[in-house]
């Protein structure tokens, strides 16, 4: 009993810590593009790699300050998100969808490459350029302490902290985008572009729009990632991770403010709590060690959770805060 | 206030707004203001028809007051000319037909006009004004709405919603100034309340708060002709406004098309049931492969050869004389009497074996 309590607290860090921020934030931004304007962006993760390596790049190699690092990580985002909107926005949705996710595969690949190693030290990746944001922690950032069973560093625990203030704030500007008329016209757009257009709307504005906004989110969320791991390695920003997000977003319910939030706790808790339950149970006996052992665990905790987002499809196709009304609509 | 004389207050079964006939179409109050001084439930004043009286029955004639001028134009796709229009005007005021065969280039025509697609060749104006090379949202700026010929009913918003994004010059859909609620508030109550009359004039106001996806097929019709009103256009296109409505409901749509033209806007509508065309035109343009092959009053392209051809092929022209009925009867009579000898024949060699050639 004591066990699984442990393993409750062990995946409640998961569902709490700088990861279900990154996850968070990647999903808002997602939220945003696809779940409010229909932009397929399947590289979300790219923006996070320029966030992330905006501030490792500014402060490890070029010794700047960590803030004028977020503004050049911000920038860079804003950048990345023009780039590839300007050729693809016009076009159907799927060119953005294959330019997005041939940017962050690319990416990743330019940022680990061997030209590349004097400014992103390659596989190894960048790391000691969060110090002045952990300097500024209101406690002892080298002590731990213990919440509800968990035991947090102090780095860690301000890390979350300003995370979870990011998070309620991006939750608060779409809250408050989504209910005025611009919200209204990116929903607009999301069923039929044409329709907007015939009304008078610039429809490649908006879009673009919602594609830097939803960048900007992303590479918040890599910032977050990249000083919670006190590194950054480009090898981090797989773009498995895109797809996780859009899970966290499906699971939480997308077009919801609180969804891709909701959906990032609970994918995080999920995935750890499946960690540290089936290592329990092996180590118990419970499962016997010829059916499972531990080194599997790490793949199996992806296949139930696979499959519980193949249950939640079948039945919440709306996920957690969406509306089945609106979902069984067909988008005509 | 006189009876209506539009058939709009026909309750559509479609339509079904439940508790919408105390706000029925003819009662007083709730019709529009228009500059015009036009009231819904006035007698139609008709006054493009006067005006295109005595405009002779030709195509590319000149019109009195043309709202739109098309010079030109042509469209083509590979080696298919889709359009292919030298010169048409558009009396301002006045409702005009567009009618044509499948595949003659009236959607092709509308999506330049609006757009939606850019010409080869040729230019046109509206108001005086050249709208080639404008985007469709920069033309439908310039008060030229259009509607689609599959209707395009934003299906996860609710009616009002649909309503609301019609509206011009909307301060809150700018990025910035959505985040201050204060300078825009005031508008959307505004845009709310027009969006709110609209609707109960299309009878959709007990459905506003429906997603329109769950609207029939007619009532997405109505909801998108609604919609188009809210930004205040001067010209109304409507691509087959009719098609898969129900008839009841038609009358209703066709009520609401006259009104529009009563409140001086300016309407040109694609469509296929003649009887409908005949009903509301002023001005009737007839294209067929790209062309404008005849234009004029309704009562006038029934008559015309031209139309006739394109409808049906022009060898049906001609009447028969008496001979050739004779001759076209008497051989009809031989091929029969052929076929019944010779089919006999055939049936008696499969079931009768051993007779051979008789």
């Amino acid at each position: 009993m004591g066990d699984l309590l442990d393993a409750l607290a062990v995946a409640l860090k998961a569902g709490l810590g700088f990861q279900a921020i990154f996850f968070a934030l990647l999903a808002i931004g997602i939220n945003v593009q696809f779940g409010y304007a229909g932009l397929l962006n399947f590289g979300q993760i790219a923006f996070a790699l320029v966030g992330g390596f905006g501030i490792a790049i500014s402060v490890s190699k070029w010794g700047l300050n960590f803030w004028v690092g977020v503004v050049i990580g911000l920038a860079a985002a804003v950048v990345l998100a023009l780039l590839l909107g300007l050729p693809t926005l016009r076009l159907r949705a799927d060119y953005l969808a294959i330019a997005t996710i041939a940017t962050a595969e690319g990416l990743r690949l330019l940022f680990r490459s061997v030209s590349a190693t004097p400014v992103t030290n390659g596989t190894r990746g960048l790391s000691a350029f969060n110090g002045d944001f952990i300097a500024l922690a209101p406690w002892a950032t080298n002590e731990r302490y213990r919440i509800l069973g968990t035991s947090w560093s102090g780095g860690e625990l301000w890390v979350a902290l300003v995370g979870w203030a990011l998070v309620i704030l991006s939750c608060l500007l779409v809250w408050a985008l989504m209910r005025s008329p611009w919200g209204r016209v990116l929903k607009s757009i999301r069923e039929d572009e044409d329709a907007v257009r015939s009304l008078g709307k610039n429809v490649y504005v908006y879009k673009m729009q919602a594609l830097v906004l939803g960048g900007i989110l992303g590479a918040l969320g890599g910032m977050v990632y990249a000083v919670g791991t006190g590194s950054a390695v480009p090898d981090q920003y797989q773009n498995a991770n895109t797809f996780l997000a859009y899970a966290a977003l499906i699971l939480g319910g997308a077009a919801r403010v609180l969804g891709p939030v909701v959906g990032s706790i609970v994918l995080l808790f999920i995935l750890q709590f499946a960690d540290t339950g089936l290592r329990l149970l092996i180590d118990n006996g419970v499962i016997p060690e010829g059916l499972l052992s531990s080194t599997d665990v790490a793949q199996i905790r992806f296949v139930l959770v696979g499959i519980g987002l193949m249950l939640l499809l079948v039945f919440r196709p709306q996920g957690i805060f969406g509306d089945r009304r609106e979902v069984m609509l067909d988008a005509r | 206030m006189r009876a209506d004389p539009n058939p709009h207050g026909a309750t559509a079964s479609g339509s079904g707004a439940s508790g919408a006939g105390a706000a029925g179409a003819g009662a007083p109050g709730a019709p529009l203001q228009k500059p015009s001084g036009w009231q819904r439930g006035d007698a139609p004043q008709r006054l493009a028809q006067t005006a295109l009286r005595d405009v002779p029955w030709e195509v590319g004639v000149a019109k009195p007051d043309p709202a739109i001028v098309v010079d030109g134009v042509t469209r083509t796709f590979g080696g298919l000319t889709a359009v292919a229009v030298d010169h048409l005007e558009v009396q301002r005021g006045g409702i005009t037909g567009l009618i044509g065969p499948n595949g003659a280039g009236k959607t092709t025509l509308f999506n330049l006009l609006t757009g939606f697609d850019q010409p080869n060749t040729g230019s046109w104006e509206f108001d005086g004004r050249p709208l080639g090379k404008l985007a469709p949202h920069q033309v439908a700026r310039l008060g030229v709405v259009r509607t689609f010929q599959l209707t395009k009913a934003l299906s996860r918003l609710t009616v009002l919603q649909n309503m609301l994004l019609g509206a011009q010059g909307q301060r809150g859909e700018s990025f910035w100034r959505a985040l201050v609620p204060g300078t825009w508030k005031s508008q959307e109550q505004a845009n709310t309340e027009k969006a709110m009359d609209l609707l109960r004039r299309f009878k959709l106001d007990a459905k506003k708060d429906d997603f329109a996806g769950t609207l029939s097929g007619g009532q997405r019709k109505l909801l998108e002709m609604a919609r188009a009103l809210m930004s205040d256009p001067k010209v109304v296109m409507l691509d087959e406004p009719m098609a898969g409505v129900n008839p009841a409901l038609t009358q209703s749509l066709l009520g609401h098309v006259k009104d529009l033209r009563e409140e001086g806007m300016t309407v040109i509508f694609v469509e296929h049931d003649m009887d409908v065309v005949r009903d509301i035109s002023d001005w009737v343009v007839v294209m067929a492969a790209g062309r404008v092959i005849a234009e004029g009053p309704p009562e006038s392209i029934s008559q015309n050869q031209a139309v006739v051809d394109a409808y049906l092929g022009a060898h049906h022209d001609a009447p028969l004389t008496v001979e050739e009925e004779d001759q076209v009867l008497a051989q009809a009579e031989r091929e029969i009497a052929r076929e019944e000898h010779g089919g006999g024949d055939v049936l008696r060699s499969d079931t009768t074996t051993g007779k051979g050639e008789r």
